[in-house]
């Protein structure tokens, strides 16, 4: 949409008009504005000299100039066609301010001595990092997520069977409740020094240690799903003829999903820092050995750059599982949107 | 929404049902509560009889002991002679909630009772009949939340039609429906009734919808409850409520419930 919103009445006057609304002319500045603040960025990055010695000026420079360009064409190009403007034009006010963070950045670290050195490194030399050692984040991000799948599968599914269980049986509930009572709430670090010697890799220790983690919420809030189903619902199901699996399976479970989707979340939050712990305490590989590696040598550069790609990871991995929620739960309205 | 068929003979594919001196009661904190009062009748093959008492009487604890859900404390009682020991997908109730399950659409609700008991293969085709048969045939993809309280009560009700029930149990179906989806469903359940022939339990607190919909009408006492009178009402259908007949009966009936003084 042409930087014109679509309601904005029975406008029948055909294009071209010589003066343009004044939401147009709004959203126009803005384009104009960001594509400024971009460029601005790229000729401060160039044209200024550094304090220090960082590579890959040139490249942000480029990056950044390329952007800049594109926004001011796109926010001309919205005037004339609808096509990908709406969109755009909700992301600019994104991008204005980033724009300016990255030039304020940029001045503070690399053109002005006011962030000490070398604790914050300038953008470019984040960009370096992503340009030089590229193979070694990819391989870290590889086994992080290897670790992660491992110890979430596990984990999630453990609970989910667990939490059934409990639901369902007062038998396993008798044996199962008390332990799970006395060693659910115990952070799973804690496990940690045991872990590493009672396993025989520091690897499987910590599949067992993120597992561990994310089971407990799955558990709890599997059961308590299976035990707040209506019990109309298995009332309705038996007098059609319903078997126990066909009630536990077709009846609690489906019922109980919502809630399940609810622990498997706070399951894969409370994992994110077992599996950073795990990789920074014995596991020799991965984003959070990266990170400590990057820190026993001074590398800040490489620290942030392994914290930006690990908060991606970690949203990648929310992001997925409402995903599959929404997929599953497709049926009722889903009321957090990610 | 259904066609009133010619009546075939309903004595055919009901099952007779018999209370025999049938009492119950719950215990709450440790107190008794007294619910059902020595309850005896027989309601015959392809009957609509119709249970109607005070709310809270006990009406529907009647339906849970007939549906297999619960065992009555006292008393036994029997489908065809024999007694009932647990549901059974020849005695189906429709409840007061439609208590249809929100992760199925519409056809895979309906097609609960033949799913659970394995016969989906072999009379899946009774599905798109049942729902037919309620009007809902354009609906089958549409999920509960999507559907008005009257639609949803037609998807409980092609839920329970399509195993082919030899006794359909009704909890107070109507009683959450605005009145005038109410009155159209009054006739529908009696065009269901009338076509397949099926034995009839209805639990309502309504004296109108079981005078204009019943073959007989027992009345119950308060809790406990306990029969205070057997009224078998031998109209024709369509049967309509200004009929001074049944204006009659109602006022009997009211009267019967300690409500006579009123309008």
């Amino acid at each position: 949409m042409a930087y014109v919103s679509s309601q904005s009445g029975p406008i029948a006057a055909p294009r071209p008009r010589l003066l343009l609304t004044r939401e147009e002319s709004g959203n126009l500045a803005l384009a104009l504005v960001s594509g400024a603040a971009w460029l601005g960025f790229a000729f401060l990055t160039l044209n200024w000299p550094d304090i220090g010695d960082w590579a890959r000026g040139p490249e942000l420079a480029a990056f950044a100039g390329a952007l800049g360009a594109a926004l001011i064409l796109a926010g001309l190009f919205g005037l004339f066609s609808d096509l990908g403007a709406a969109r755009l034009r909700r992301s600019t006010p994104w991008l204005l301010v980033l724009g300016l963070f990255f030039s304020l950045w940029q001045a503070t670290t690399a053109k002005f001595p006011i962030l000490p050195q070398p604790f914050f490194p300038p953008p470019h030399a984040m960009l370096e990092v992503f340009f030089d050692d590229w193979s070694k984040l990819a391989l870290s991000i590889f086994a992080s997520v290897k670790l992660e799948l491992a110890g979430f599968l596990l984990g999630g599914g453990a609970g989910f069977v667990i939490g059934v269980l409990l639901g369902c049986s007062s038998a396993f509930g008798y044996w199962a409740h008390p332990i799970m009572r006395l060693i659910g709430p115990l952070p799973s670090i804690a496990w940690l020094p045991i872990a590493f010697f009672a396993f025989p890799s520091s690897w499987s220790a910590s599949v067992f240690l993120i597992g561990l983690t994310t089971s407990f919420p799955v558990a709890v809030l599997t059961w308590s799903g299976v035990a707040s189903v209506n019990p109309a619902y298995y009332d309705v199901a038996r007098t059609l003829g319903a078997s126990r699996a066909f009630l536990i399976f077709k009846v609690a479970i489906p019922a109980a999903l919502p809630h399940v989707f609810v622990g498997l979340f706070m399951g894969l939050g409370a994992s994110f820092a077992v599996l950073v712990t795990a990789e920074m305490m014995g596991v020799k590989a991965g984003l959070g050995f990266y990170l400590q590696w990057a820190q026993g040598w001074a590398a800040y550069a490489n620290m942030y750059a392994a914290l930006l790609v690990m908060s991606l990871m970690c949203s990648g991995f929310v992001t997925l599982l409402f995903r599959i929620r929404d997929r599953l739960l497709s049926y009722q309205k889903a009321d957090v949107q990610w | 929404m259904v066609s009133a068929a010619a009546k075939i003979d309903s004595k055919e594919s009901g099952v007779e049902i018999e209370f025999r001196d049938v009492s119950h009661h719950f215990i709450i904190d440790g107190a008794v509560l007294p619910v059902l009062d020595h309850v005896g009748f027989t309601a015959g093959r392809g009957e609509f009889v119709a249970l109607l008492g005070p709310s809270g009487c006990g009406k529907s604890t009647l339906l849970r002991l007939v549906a297999g859900l619960e065992a009555p404390k006292q008393g036994e009682i029997l489908a065809e002679g024999l007694p009932i020991a647990k549901p059974d997908p020849s005695r189906v109730v429709v409840f007061q909630d439609p208590t249809l399950f929100p992760w199925r659409n519409v056809r895979d609700n309906v097609a609960l009772g033949l799913e659970a008991q394995g016969l989906l293969k072999t009379r899946g085709g009774r599905i798109d009949d049942a729902l037919r048969l309620v009007g809902l045939e354009k609906f089958a993809k549409a999920f509960p939340h999507q559907l008005s309280g009257g639609m949803a009560q037609r998807v409980a009700l092609a839920r329970a039609l399509v195993n082919d029930p030899e006794l359909l149990i009704l909890d107070e179906p109507l009683g959450k429906l605005d009145s005038l989806t109410r009155l159209t469903m009054q006739g529908e359940i009696v065009a269901l009734w009338r076509r397949a022939g099926f034995t009839a339990l209805l639990v309502t607190h309504d004296v109108e919808e079981a005078l204009l919909m019943a073959t007989r009408v027992i009345v119950f006492s308060e809790r406990p409850a306990a029969i205070k009178a057997d009224i078998t009402i031998d109209k024709p259908y369509p049967r309509h409520r200004d009929d001074p007949d049944l204006v009659g009966r109602r006022r009997e009936i009211l009267g019967l419930l300690g409500l006579d003084s009123s309008w």
